[in-house]
């Protein structure tokens, strides 16, 4: 199998480039992050993040030829013999495939991701019915890995003041929670030329979702509140 | 003070950013005290995300319930290893810690009356072990793990907690009194190394399960808390059990939830039998994981084992139907297919016991202070030192723990240790201590030597050395002879660790000299298992021992103690006490 990976040390090199890796598989080699393992063996300074490798930390996402994703749930099998790997586009790069990702935090933490309330909480759990809980599915599942925002073209441009549709995502997982009490200030806080409506449904972020998750459905809804809050 | 890095004062530092050290972080800024968490990963990365199945708590939404079941259970559970004051002590806090996680925003599963959905899991029983499985596992379907960090993180964003994110602690800095004054780190983007002073240091750096080859295990769980304590002097209790979960992906490793056979899956052999019925003819799939590991290896062992070579079991769930699948267990389905090329609602799954979670760890007693032998006295508390969640040994979970106890353990104990850390630092002079004059000697030691290191062996190499011969000599079953030649590898492999070398020098990521340093952490853990394991001469939850087949309750009620210096082990009694009730006396154990 055949790589060509972006590469950068900021403490050696005056500009990025590309590398290229040839390695030979073992029969146990699934999914593209344990070529990445294998060649990091035989190159130690190649540098990624990885964790779970099981595609529920978020930790390595990458662009694999030209497409987001994780690279522990990208199957070899499913990947032409030469792979191009880059890092996620549009964010600083810190080495290698290793990306700042303070501005797609910031954002995250701009939409307030915790529940509100006002009221003292019961002695119990709050009550909540299957259907209302249910509303949470697709949306609570978000593991913060930046495929979306980072496929995004609205947010390639405007990282500082475009939520994103990860941020997006969980500010609605918030307002369609029955237990949060918050939904006035969360629409306020989004009723802004940049911060929600930069979002022009390029769906971009809906075909890099790799856990299926569809950002631009909840964008779509929060859009619609607040047409409906104006009217 | 001339100890030749910046220094930071925090009045706390946690370790870790995973359920527990979050839980506990969450205490101590919420008291408005200056904490710093350190974490090798943003916090959501932290392997608590893994978790599937649920967390247990009485609350007796399905099924009646009561804390004192769930103390049996898991006293039981535990093989009788447990401590039976702490056992109680979790189990009396449990409905308050996840209702109050609920509280926080945690997406549970709902029942129809609206109430928190309760699933039954492994070991879990109604009325002392009766027949009857409890419904005690509170679960968001199978993703509980990953709904309670985020939710977790979220509550600290809102308490602004400061987080140290990409920052790996390298050793612990203590004083001639023994007091531990904070941590030496490394920010991993820049490479420097700093000093992070604190009252109080937390532990909350989870398990090592990456000492063995088959682990369900993220690649962060490197043990850095228990190389951080075996290198600074204190022991680690209780090494030698480790939990295989009878369910990882057949070649992958990956975790299938418990949940799948709370829900109504079963195991079945290469006969198509449904063999748990012949090993616990009660709880047959849903007996404890040791339990369950024991006989599914011993089904391979004997020839009934599936596939072309024989070497796992399936776990079948199609005949739970499309519709519970999906809604209860979607992200198993997800692993099936992605890991197992086995679509569950049609196929059965590939399962085989694979190194999962870590009973033993930092002595602690169940307030979270690190407590080490001294004076004559078993459990004296380490001034400034506090272990939480699975790098702890409280010791809740003795010889085996039970599933759904791990999230409940990392709540409990987390805010118990937040609290006493809280209680500690107000009764505390205002003044930090000061630093020793080698404060950061030892950790600047280890970092100068991989700069100048060249040519020496690499660290992937040593690395898969070490956890090939723990998963050869260490695991399910353990043979004397492979014992006691593992212990003599073991000690090779940690002395080719010293002269590892990488070739990355630059400063920036360099994840290198991460896993270099993570690496020492996994030796120092696999010595104090391989060591403990073949000096206990009985079989006892995770360890089973062929040539001492028996629970040996005579000699062995005992807390094993391993000290890095010379290989050193010592005992201490088990609490056989409990706090206000009476004592479950050890008796057989069925299922």
């Amino acid at each position: 199998m055949r790589f060509s990976i972006y590469r950068y040390d900021p403490d050696q090199d005056a500009r990025p480039r590309m590398q290229d890796y040839e390695l030979n598989l073992e029969p146990t080699d699934r999914m593209l992050l344990d070529a990445l393992i294998r060649l990091k063996a035989q190159d130690d300074s190649l540098s990624f993040r990885r964790s779970c490798r099981e595609g529920v930390c978020g930790s390595d996402a990458m662009n694999i030829n030209g497409k987001n994703g994780l690279a522990c749930i990208t199957k070899i099998a499913d990947l032409p013999d030469k792979v191009t790997l880059r890092p996620l586009p549009g964010l600083p790069v810190v080495r290698d495939l290793i990306v700042d990702m303070t501005q797609f935090f910031n954002q995250y933490h701009s939409v307030k991701p915790y529940l509100i309330t006002h009221d003292a909480p019961p002695e119990r759990e709050r009550l909540q019915s299957p259907a209302e809980r249910e509303e949470l599915n697709g949306l609570y599942e978000c593991i913060l890995c930046a495929c979306c925002s980072t496929a995004c073209p609205s947010f390639w441009w405007n990282p500082d003041k475009y939520v994103g549709p990860a941020g997006l995502l969980q500010a609605y997982r918030f307002i369609a929670d029955t237990r949060d009490q918050a939904t006035a200030e969360r629409l306020d806080n989004l009723d802004d030329p940049y911060r929600l409506f930069r979002c022009h449904t390029i769906m971009n972020c809906t075909d890099a979702c790799p856990k299926n998750l569809n950002p631009a459905l909840a964008i779509g809804k929060i859009k619609e509140m607040l047409v409906r809050r104006a009217v | 003070m001339n100890v030749g890095l910046q220094a930071r004062k925090f009045d706390a530092i946690v370790v870790g950013a995973g359920g527990s050290g979050l839980r506990a972080a969450l205490e101590l800024a919420r008291a408005g005290l200056r904490v710093a968490v350190l974490s090798k990963v943003f916090p959501t990365r932290s392997h608590t995300v893994a978790a599937q199945g649920g967390i247990a708590a009485p609350l007796g939404n399905s099924s009646e319930d009561h804390w004192h079941w769930h103390m049996y259970d898991t006293v039981k559970g535990s093989d009788y290893l447990g401590d039976q004051d702490a056992i109680e002590y979790m189990c009396r806090r449990a409905t308050e810690v996840v209702i109050e996680l609920e509280h926080m925003g945690m997406p549970f599963d709902r029942l129809d009356n609206g109430r928190i959905y309760q699933r039954p899991f492994g070991g879990h029983t109604q009325d002392y072990g009766s027949a009857k499985m409890a419904m005690r596992a509170c679960a968001a379907a199978d993703r509980t793990g990953h709904a309670m960090l985020h939710t977790l993180y979220q509550q600290n964003v809102k308490a602004r907690t400061q987080f140290f994110v990409e920052w790996m602690a390298l050793d612990l800095i203590r004083d001639a009194e023994g007091a531990v004054l904070g941590v030496v780190a490394l920010e991993m983007e820049t490479g420097e190394a700093m000093i992070l002073q604190a009252k109080a240091t937390i532990l909350a750096t989870g398990g090592a399960g990456r000492i063995f080859a088959a682990s369900t295990n993220a690649f962060i769980n490197t043990g850095d808390g228990l190389g951080m304590v075996a290198r600074a002097g204190l022991p680690l209790e209780d090494m030698e059990f480790w939990q295989f979960h009878p369910t990882g992906v057949a070649g992958a490793g990956v975790l299938i939830t418990e949940g799948v056979r709370g829900e109504g899956g079963y195991l079945l052999n290469k006969d198509g039998e449904r063999f748990m019925e012949r090993y616990a003819p009660n709880a047959k799939d849903l007996a404890s994981r040791d339990v369950v590991s024991r006989a599914m290896a011993t089904e391979i062992k004997e020839g009934r084992g599936c596939g072309p070579e024989g070497d796992h079991v399936l776990l079948k769930l199609d005949h739970l139907g499309p519709e519970v699948i999906n809604l209860r267990l979607p992200g198993i389905r997800e692993i099936a297919i992605k890991f197992a090329n086995a679509d569950p609602i049609k196929d059965p799954i590939p399962v085989v016991p694979t190194a999962h979670y870590q009973m033993g760890g930092i002595p602690a007693n169940h307030l979270g202070q690190v407590v080490a032998p001294r004076g004559g006295d078993p459990e004296v508390p380490v001034p400034g030192l506090y272990a939480v969640g699975e790098c702890s040994c409280v010791s809740v979970h003795g010889a085996n723990r039970l599933g759904t106890n791990s999230l409940l353990d990392l709540l409990v104990f987390g805010k118990a240790g937040g609290e006493q850390a809280v209680a500690d630092i107000r009764a505390m002079p205002a003044a930090h201590k000061d630093l020793p004059e080698d404060a950061a000697a030892r950790p600047l030691a280890r970092l100068a030597r991989l700069d100048s290191a060249s040519g020496g062996e690499r660290v992937a190499e040593v690395g898969a050395e070490l956890r090939k011969t723990m998963q050869a000599h260490c695991s399910v079953f353990r043979f004397p002879d492979m014992l006691i030649e593992g212990v003599s590898k073991v000690k090779q492999i940690a002395a080719r660790a010293e002269r590892m070398s990488i070739q990355d020098k630059s400063k920036v990521f360099n994840t290198a000299r991460i896993e270099a340093l993570e690496l020492d952490n996994l030796v120092e853990t696999a010595l104090a298992t391989i060591v403990s394991a073949e000096a206990r001469q009985e079989s006892r939850g995770a360890q089973a021992r062929a040539d001492f087949p028996e629970r040996d309750d005579k000699n062995w009620i005992k807390h094993t103690l391993w000290y890095k210096e010379g290989n050193r082990l010592e005992y201490k009694p088990v609490h056989l006490k409990p706090m206000s009730v009476e004592t479950f006396e050890p008796k057989v154990r069925t299922y």
